[in-house]
C-alpha cells in the first residue's frame, strides 16, 4: 500500500511538473496593461477595435480582438485610462448592451493588468423575458424543436460521461465522485496541447484522449486497484474519491487559474438553419462523434469477448473470476476506456462553452441523475437515462426559468428513486 | 515573515466562527454518519436552510428574529423528512446521491433570479442580524490575549453563543448516545438486519438520526449567517459538506469530541498554512507561486488530507477503527 501511495504521489507530482512549465507562462504579468476578452454568450467576438487613451485624451495604443476575443494594450505607468470600444467595428448583429458605455474609465494599479469588460448583446434577439410566454402557433413548436435538439446535445455529452461512471460502478462498486474531474482533465489536456503548445485542436484532442486513457489506466493500477487489494470499504473509497475530486479541482485551479479559457479553433462559428433548428456545424459534428462513440461502446459491450467479460464482471465479479476472466484486467480496461470517453465528453463540452476548473463538477450531478434514472451499473441504462435527463433539462425551460433547469432534473432524480429505485433498465436486486 | 500575524490568524481561526460553523455541521454529520452510518452528503443544504430562514424572515418579511430561528429549525426537520422518506430504505450510496442533489436544489433555488425578491439572488441578503447583536452583553472594545488573540465585542458575542450551542449539542448527544436509544443507533450502523430482527423500527430510528443531525446542521447555518451579518447562496456549495466530512474524520467519527477538536484543528492548520504561504510569497521567500495560487494549494491540501486520512487513519484522532462505518453493506 505504501508503494501505491508513493507511486500515486509521484504520479500527481509528475502531473504538476508537466503543467508548471506551460502554466507559468500564463501567470506572467509584468508591467501594467489593460486587457480583456470580448464575448457574447460565451462565444468570443473577433476583429473589434479598442483604443486606450490617458485621462487627458492622449492616445496610448490600440488593439484588435483576436480569434479568441482577447485584446490587450500595454500602458507605461499606473493611473487612470479611458478605454473606448469602436462600435462601428462590431460584427453585424452584435451591439453593446448599453450603447452609452462605449468608453470606460478604469484605474490601472502598479504592476497589475487591469481587466476591462464590455457587455455585448445580440442586437437581433428579443430582450430576455419576452420569449417563452407560450404564445402558441408555429413559433412555439420551433422553440420546442430547438430545445429538443439542445437537449439531445446535452444528453449525449452526459451519456459519454455517464457510461464510464456506470461501468466503473458496475465492475468495482465505486461511486466515483471524481468522475466530473475526469471530464475537466480531458478538456484541459487538450487545452494544454492546443493553446500552450500550439497544436491544432484536431491533433491536440487525440493526444489528450490517449493521455486520458493512460491516466485512467494508471489511476486504477496505482491507486484504486491498490485500495481494492487492501480491502478498503466501498464507502471509504467513495469518500476518498471526494478527496480526489477536491484535490484535482484545486490542482486545475492552481495550474490554469479560475477564469474561463477556450480553444484556439472552432470557437466562433456561424449558425446554420436546418428546418426549425438553428445549430452550429461544430455542434452537429460533435453530436455525430458522440453518437458514433456511444454506438461503438454499445457494440463492443454486446459482441466482443472483452465486452462480454466486462458485463460478466459487472454482474458478479466472483463468478466471473471463477470462470477464468481476469477481473483486474477487465476493471483496468474499464477505467482506461471510461476515462478516455469522459475526456472526450470534456473536450466536446469545451468546444461549446468556456473551459473552467468546475466544468466537470457542474455536470457530475446530471451524470448521477442519468445513471440513477437508467439503473446504477448498467451501461445501456446510463445511456438512456442521460438522454432523458439532457432532454428534460432543456425542454423544461419552456415552463421554468433557464437558471432553474438543473433543479428539474434533480427533482426527477429524487422522484425516480421513490417510485422505481432500480431505474428504467435496472433489476430489482441491485438496490439491496 | 511576520510570525505573530501567522500564529494569531491561525489561533483566531481555530476558535473563531468558522470553527464553530464546521463543528456544528460535523456534529450533525456525526449523528448521521458516525453513529448511525447514514451518508448525508447534503449537510450544506441544512446549513443553507438555517442561514436563509433567519435572513428571509427578518430581512425580507420584517418579522421577529426568534421567529426566524424557529422557522429554521422547523424547515430543517421538514427537509430531513422529505429526504428520508424516499431514500432511507435504499442502499447507502443512493442516500448520498439524493442528499447531494437536494442540497444543490436548495442552493439553486435561493440563488435564482426568479425568486430574488425573496432570497436576494446571487447577492444574498443582508441587514437581518440587528436583533441578535442588540442582545450583545459585551461593551465595545477589544477582547483577548494580545498580541495573539483579539476579537471585537460583536465577534465575542457570536463566539459565546456559538460555542454554547456546540457545548449544549455535544452534551445532549453524549447523554443520548449512552442511553438505550443511542445503542440502537450504533447497532443499526453495525448490522441493520440484526436490529430489525430484535423488533426495532429501523426506519424510524434512522429518520430520527437524520432529523437531529439536520437540525444541528441548521444551527451551524444560524451562526454562519449571524457571524457575517450576510448570506450568499454560493457559500453553501457541496464543498462545505465535504469539508465538514474532512473535519469529522480528522477528529474521529462516533466520538463526542471528534467534530469539535477536528474543526478547531482543521481551521488552525488551514489558516496557518494559508497565511504562512501568503507571507512567504509576499516577503519573497517563495517566488514560484502567486498569492492567488495559495488558495488553490490550500484546497489541494484539504483533498489530499481527506484521502490520506481515509487510507491510513480512518478513525482520525479519537476514533476507534472498528466503529467507523466505511464498509458498504
Amino acid at each position: 500500500m505504501r508503494r501505491a501511495v508513493i507511486a500515486f504521489t509521484a504520479f500527481m507530482g509528475g502531473l504538476i511538473f508537466v503543467f508548471l512549465a506551460g502554466a507559468s507562462t500564463a501567470w506572467a504579468a509584468e508591467g501594467e496593461e489593460v486587457r480583456g476578452t470580448l464575448r457574447i454568450q460565451g462565444q468570443p467576438v473577433a476583429g473589434v477595435k479598442i483604443t486606450v487613451a490617458t485621462d487627458a485624451d492622449a492616445p496610448v495604443g490600440e488593439a484588435t480582438t483576436g480569434a479568441d476575443g482577447a485584446w490587450k494594450v500595454a500602458v507605461d505607468k499606473a493611473g487612470s485610462y479611458k478605454v473606448t470600444l469602436d462600435q462601428a467595428t462590431l460584427p453585424a448583429g452584435k451591439a453593446l448592451r448599453d450603447p452609452d458605455r462605449g468608453t470606460l474609465t478604469v484605474q490601472v494599479f502598479e504592476g497589475n493588468a487591469r481587466n476591462v469588460l464590455f457587455g455585448l448583446v445580440d442586437a437581433n434577439a428579443p430582450p430576455q423575458g419576452q420569449q417563452g410566454d407560450g404564445g402558441g402557433g408555429s413559433s412555439y413548436w420551433t422553440r420546442v424543436a430547438q430545445l429538443v435538439f439542445e437537449g439531445l446535445n446535452l444528453g449525449l455529452i452526459i451519456a459519454l460521461g455517464a457510461v464510464g461512471l456506470s461501468l466503473i460502478f458496475g465492475t468495482t462498486g465505486l461511486t466515483n465522485f471524481a468522475h466530473g474531474e475526469l471530464l475537466t482533465i480531458g478538456a484541459f489536456l487538450a487545452f494544454f496541447f492546443n493553446t500552450v503548445l500550439g497544436l491544432h485542436l484536431l491533433i491536440a484532442a487525440p493526444i489528450a484522449l490517449v493521455l486520458a486513457a493512460g491516466l485512467g489506466w494508471g489511476q486504477d493500477r496505482f491507486f484504486w486497484g491498490q485500495l481494492r487489494r487492501r480491502k478498503t470499504g466501498l464507502i471509504s473509497m467513495m469518500i476518498i474519491s471526494i478527496g480526489l475530486a477536491l484535490f484535482l479541482r484545486a490542482l486545475l485551479l492552481f495550474l490554469f487559474g479560475g477564469g474561463g479559457e477556450s480553444y484556439q479553433q472552432y470557437v466562433a462559428q456561424a449558425g446554420i438553419q436546418i428546418g426549425p433548428i438553428a445549430a452550429t456545424p461544430k455542434s452537429l459534428i460533435a453530436m455525430g462523434i458522440e453518437i458514433v462513440v456511444l454506438i461503438a461502446v454499445g457494440l463492443a459491450l454486446t459482441y466482443t469477448r472483452l465486452g462480454k467479460a466486462t458485463r460478466a464482471v459487472a454482474d458478479n465479479p466472483a463468478l466471473a473470476s471463477s470462470s477464468g476472466i481476469n477481473v483486474d484486467r477487465v476493471i483496468r480496461l474499464v477505467w482506461a476506456s471510461g476515462t478516455c470517453i469522459a475526456a472526450l465528453a470534456g473536450i466536446l463540452l469545451g468546444t461549446t462553452q468556456n473551459l473552467n476548473f468546475q466544468m466537470g463538477q457542474q455536470v457530475l450531478l446530471l451524470m448521477f441523475a442519468g445513471v440513477t434514472l437508467g439503473g446504477l451499473g448498467t451501461a445501456f441504462g446510463a445511456l438512456v437515462g442521460s438522454l432523458v435527463v439532457g432532454m428534460f433539462v432543456q425542454v423544461s425551460t419552456l415552463w421554468i426559468p433557464p437558471e432553474m433547469k438543473t433543479i428539474g432534473a434533480l427533482v426527477v432524480l429524487i422522484i425516480v428513486l421513490m417510485v422505481r429505485p432500480q431505474g428504467i433498465l435496472g433489476r430489482r436486486e441491485r438496490i439491496g | 515573515m511576520d510570525w505573530t500575524l501567522i500564529f494569531s490568524r491561525a489561533v483566531e481561526a481555530g476558535i473563531g466562527s468558522e470553527a464553530i460553523i464546521y463543528a456544528l455541521a460535523a456534529i450533525g454529520l456525526n449523528v448521521q454518519f458516525g453513529y448511525t452510518g447514514l451518508l448525508n452528503f447534503g449537510q450544506a443544504g441544512f446549513l443553507a436552510i438555517g442561514a436563509y430562514a433567519i435572513a428571509v424572515t427578518v430581512a425580507t418579511f420584517g418579522l421577529p428574529f426568534f421567529l426566524g430561528v424557529g422557522i429554521g429549525l422547523l424547515m430543517a426537520v421538514v427537509m430531513a423528512l422529505l429526504l428520508g422518506i424516499p431514500t432511507l430504505r435504499l442502499r447507502a450510496d443512493y442516500l448520498a446521491i439524493v442528499t447531494i442533489a437536494a442540497a444543490e436544489i436548495v442552493r439553486l433555488v435561493v440563488r435564482s433570479v426568479a425568486l430574488s425578491d425573496t432570497f436576494g439572488g446571487t447577492d444574498g441578503l443582508q441587514a437581518f442580524s440587528g436583533a441578535f447583536y442588540d442582545l450583545n452583553p459585551y461593551p465595545p472594545g477589544e477582547y483577548g490575549i494580545p498580541p495573539i488573540i483579539g476579537f471585537d465585542n460583536r465577534s465575542m458575542w457570536v463566539l459565546t453563543v456559538g460555542w454554547s450551542l456546540v457545548a449544549i449539542a455535544s452534551f445532549i448527544l453524549f447523554m443520548a448516545m449512552k442511553s438505550p436509544w443511542g445503542r440502537v443507533l450504533k447497532a443499526i450502523r453495525e448490522d441493520e438486519d440484526a436490529v430489525r430482527s430484535l423488533g426495532k423500527n429501523v426506519f424510524s430510528y434512522k429518520m430520527q438520526a437524520l432529523v437531529i443531525g439536520g437540525v444541528i446542521g441548521s444551527m451551524g447555518g444560524f451562526i454562519f449567517a449571524l457571524s457575517r451579518s450576510a448570506v450568499q447562496p454560493d457559500l453553501f456549495s457541496t464543498d462545505l459538506t465535504f469539508y465538514a466530512y474532512t473535519v469529522l474524520i480528522l477528529g474521529g467519527a462516533a466520538r463526542i469530541l471528534g467534530p469539535i477538536v477536528g474543526s478547531m484543528l482543521f481551521w488552525l492548520l488551514l489558516i496557518f498554512i494559508g497565511t504562512g504561504m501568503e507571507e512567504a510569497v509576499n516577503t519573497g521567500a517563495i517566488t514560484f507561486i502567486t498569492v492567488n495560487q495559495v488558495g488553490a494549494i490550500r484546497l489541494m491540501l484539504v483533498g489530499l488530507g481527506l484521502m490520506l486520512l481515509l487510507i491510513y487513519r480512518p478513525q482520525g484522532i479519537f476514533g476507534d477503527k472498528r466503529e467507523i462505518s466505511i464498509d458498504a453493506r
